[in-house]
């Protein structure tokens, strides 16, 4: 009794102080509506979502089938490799390993590669295996500490660490692992979607030039068909249809991996720089080249304190005020997807409001982004709103399952009643470590946001790579990826709190 | 072999002195909750900080079964020592020749059909699940072995047999059984159990013949 009344305080004034600081940032952060008449804008988009229409067949086939490919090759690879490296999770040096290569988006990623490699297939598959590579690891890592430790128990101490985990651990996990590759195979469509903004030929860019070239018809349609791709594929990765005759996915994946490198676009010729090229000489300031250690700490001071913070300010900025908002919408939209507020076994409202929460959790935040700038304009707001959003149809399709899982009384209370007094206060607990979890990767993304040119980090690093300053964009990439390493530790130390 | 001096484990195990030599035959008597599976347990990680670490068939009363591999390989998990990783890896994927003959007989001994060797373990009844467990204890071919009533989900017939095994391969034998017969038949020493303490600790008989000591056997259960 006790113990659950200080949790009650300690989550109370957790959410108190993050909406206290939401607040605070308000005033600093750049929330202007630029665009004056953004229903012209709106009223064609949404005439071309009732009138979709589809690109050239080709097209179309092309960058879908791209799409799949490069998520398939990077997932199967990351992996094995994150299978490899969770063996050996429990040496430091690998989990720092680990955590710095997750910390770096997917699209960072991509253009360091695209300097080595070009718009090219390598580029597209690297880009998502190795951040994937550091996630697997590290989750892998984790279900396999979750397993009952009895059967290494009656093992010989003498048995090599190898034997123990292919025949203890990694069968126990086994189960929890395929879903967790599956739902990650997901997420890599999605990444392999947006890796077309910075030129990959996958569905992003035909997406991106569609809505840049005001063809909203096009575009929806491109949208439709990202949403039929995700929502298809437990029906192409089982075969369940086939009835008895069904394939196993031992099979199944294989074979879809063969016909992916198949698949995969013919690599143009680069003349970027060697990989060699890359490491040693691109990627580091003239003035540290040169030796000069007056130079180089001069360069480094400049760049932290004209570019890197302002950008770091803006960026923490936006992800907390989209961290609260998503908070907030989470709490408005759950109860209306929940069984446990419309138990009807065909509830309209239900229905629809999954359907809305689907849609919300698999449009990448990026194409949000994108379609809010188009109508309001370039500043803080639309990477708040599709940052919040996404965010929010994730949690709340979360939190909605959890709600439902919960035993209620027969002669519960119903309505607002219901949900203040019974339902909101029991999930209050799991809500705040989802938004918590979610917190690090709210933080990537409004990083990578500024790409299209909303003033967060990615916004600087993007340009830095376009004027060829590799130099700042590495370290630019690092002091995000430190940010994010930070905003994780933290996060832990809360949730261990509430 | 195991000595433990005035152990105490917070409420579970209360005062326990005993040592027990190489070559008895000890069982472990008591009600549920009473501090076998605690006792063993100490026994168990004690020894295991020691250096006859790697000398002792341990056999948990959750069997430690990996639910999806099959009772081969989960037979086979006690002799991992004695191959290399490679070895190890090529017989999860493929059942090795040697392994497999041994295996199949000790199954055979065990009352196991063969068949369901093959089968994952999580389609395994509890008394099969029970035996696959003891047989990766005796694959584990020690001279000392323990177990958390190993034979409790068998027979009468079955587990006399199967006792008998472990008898048979074993010098040294701690065993926490519920079934006083099975206890008095086949081990040449009894400790008992009850709250935490122990309530006797005599020669099994000491227990037939004096009439004292058979009361403190009874009063073990009231």
């Amino acid at each position: 009794m006790i113990n659950s009344l200080v949790n009650m305080k300690s989550s109370r004034n957790t959410s108190l102080a993050f909406l206290i600081v939401a607040l605070l940032c308000i005033p600093f952060a750049d929330l202007v509506v630029y665009q004056v008449e953004p229903w012209d804008e709106l009223a064609r988009m949404g005439q071309g979502l009732l009138q979709p229409s589809l690109p050239e067949f080709s097209i179309l086939a092309d960058s879908l089938m791209i799409t799949v490919a490069f998520a398939l090759i990077a997932v199967s690879g990351a992996a094995l490799i994150g299978l490899l490296l969770a063996l050996v999770f429990h040496f430091r040096a690998v989990r720092i390993f680990c955590a710095s290569i997750r910390a770096v988006h997917e699209l960072f990623w991509g253009l360091i590669f695209m300097q080595i490699y070009g718009l090219s297939a390598t580029t597209g598959v690297l880009a998502i295996l190795v951040p994937f590579s550091g996630i697997f690891a590290k989750m892998f890592a984790e279900i396999i500490e979750q397993q009952s430790s009895v059967p290494h128990s009656t093992l010989s101490s003498r048995s090599d660490r190898f034997s123990r985990y292919f025949y203890s651990w990694l069968p126990q996990a086994w189960p929890q692992m395929v879903s967790y590759t599956r739902y990650r195979f997901e997420c890599a469509l999605r990444s392999s979607t947006i890796l077309g903004f910075i030129g990959l030929p996958t569905l992003g860019f035909y997406l991106e030039t569609a809505f840049k070239q005001g063809q909203y018809d096009e575009a929806a349609g491109l949208l439709f068909s990202f949403f039929l791709l995700i929502a298809s594929i437990r029906w192409w990765l089982h075969l369940p249809w086939l009835g008895r005759k069904w394939i196993p996915s031992y099979v199944l994946v294989p074979l879809y991996l063969v016909l992916a490198i198949l698949a995969l676009p013919a690599s143009p010729q680069v003349y970027g720089s060697s990989l060699g090229q890359f490491f040693t000489d691109d990627i580091w300031p003239r003035a540290v080249l040169n030796g000069g250690i007056v130079a180089s700490f001069q360069w480094y001071q400049h760049q932290l304190l004209d570019v890197a913070l302002p950008a770091l300010w803006d960026t923490l900025l936006l992800s907390q005020l989209a961290l609260v908002l998503t908070a907030i919408l989470v709490l408005v939209f759950y109860p209306w997807a929940s069984k446990a507020f419309f138990p009807k076994p065909l509830s309209f409202m239900r229905g629809f409001s999954r359907t809305v929460l689907l849609v919300l959790r698999s449009v990448p935040e990026m194409i949000f982004a994108f379609v809010f700038l188009l109508i309001l304009g370039p500043s803080g707001i639309p990477a708040v709103l599709a940052l919040a959003l996404h965010n929010a149809g994730l949690i709340s399709y979360l939190l909605m399952r959890h709600s439902e899982q919960l035993n209620y009384r027969s002669d519960h209370a119903t309505g607002l009643n219901h949900y203040f007094y019974d339902v909101t206060p029991r999930v209050y607990p799991h809500f705040l470590s989802l938004l918590l979890y979610r917190w690090e990767v709210i933080i990537r993304e409004s990083a990578i946001l500024g790409i299209l040119g909303i003033t967060t980090l990615g916004f600087y690093i993007d340009s830095a790579f376009e004027d060829i300053r590799f130099d700042r964009a590495l370290f630019l990439i690092v002091i995000a990826a430190l940010l994010n390493i930070a905003v994780d530790s933290f996060s832990r130390r809360v949730r261990s709190r509430v | 072999m195991f000595k433990l001096d005035h152990y105490q484990l917070d409420n579970r195990l209360n005062d326990i002195t005993l040592s027990i030599n190489a070559g008895e035959k000890v069982a472990l008597l008591g009600p549920s909750g009473g501090g076998k599976t605690s006792l063993l347990n100490v026994l168990h990680q004690q020894s295991s900080e020691k250096t006859c670490a790697d000398q002792i068939a341990w056999c948990p009363q959750e069997h430690g079964l990996v639910e999806s591999l099959s009772g081969y390989h989960n037979i086979y998990m006690g002799q991992l020592e004695q191959h290399n990783a490679l070895y190890n890896l090529a017989n999860l994927i493929k059942p090795l020749a040697q392994p497999k003959q041994a295996i199949i007989e000790l199954s055979l001994e065990l009352g196991l059909d063969s068949e369901l060797l093959w089968k994952s373990v999580a389609q395994l009844s509890g008394g099969q699940r029970q035996r696959i467990g003891i047989g990766r204890a005796l694959f584990r071919q020690q001279d000392v072995f323990l177990g958390d009533e190993p034979v409790s989900s068998l027979d009468p017939v079955q587990a006399q047999k199967i006792l008998q095994l472990i008898l048979n391969r074993h010098s040294t034998i701690v065993l926490a059984l519920h079934n006083r017969k099975q206890a008095l038949e086949n081990f040449n020493r009894i400790i008992g159990i009850k709250a935490g303490k122990i309530v006797f600790d005599s020669p099994t008989k000491e227990l037939i013949n004096n009439k004292y000591q058979a009361g403190l056997l009874d009063s073990l259960y009231d």
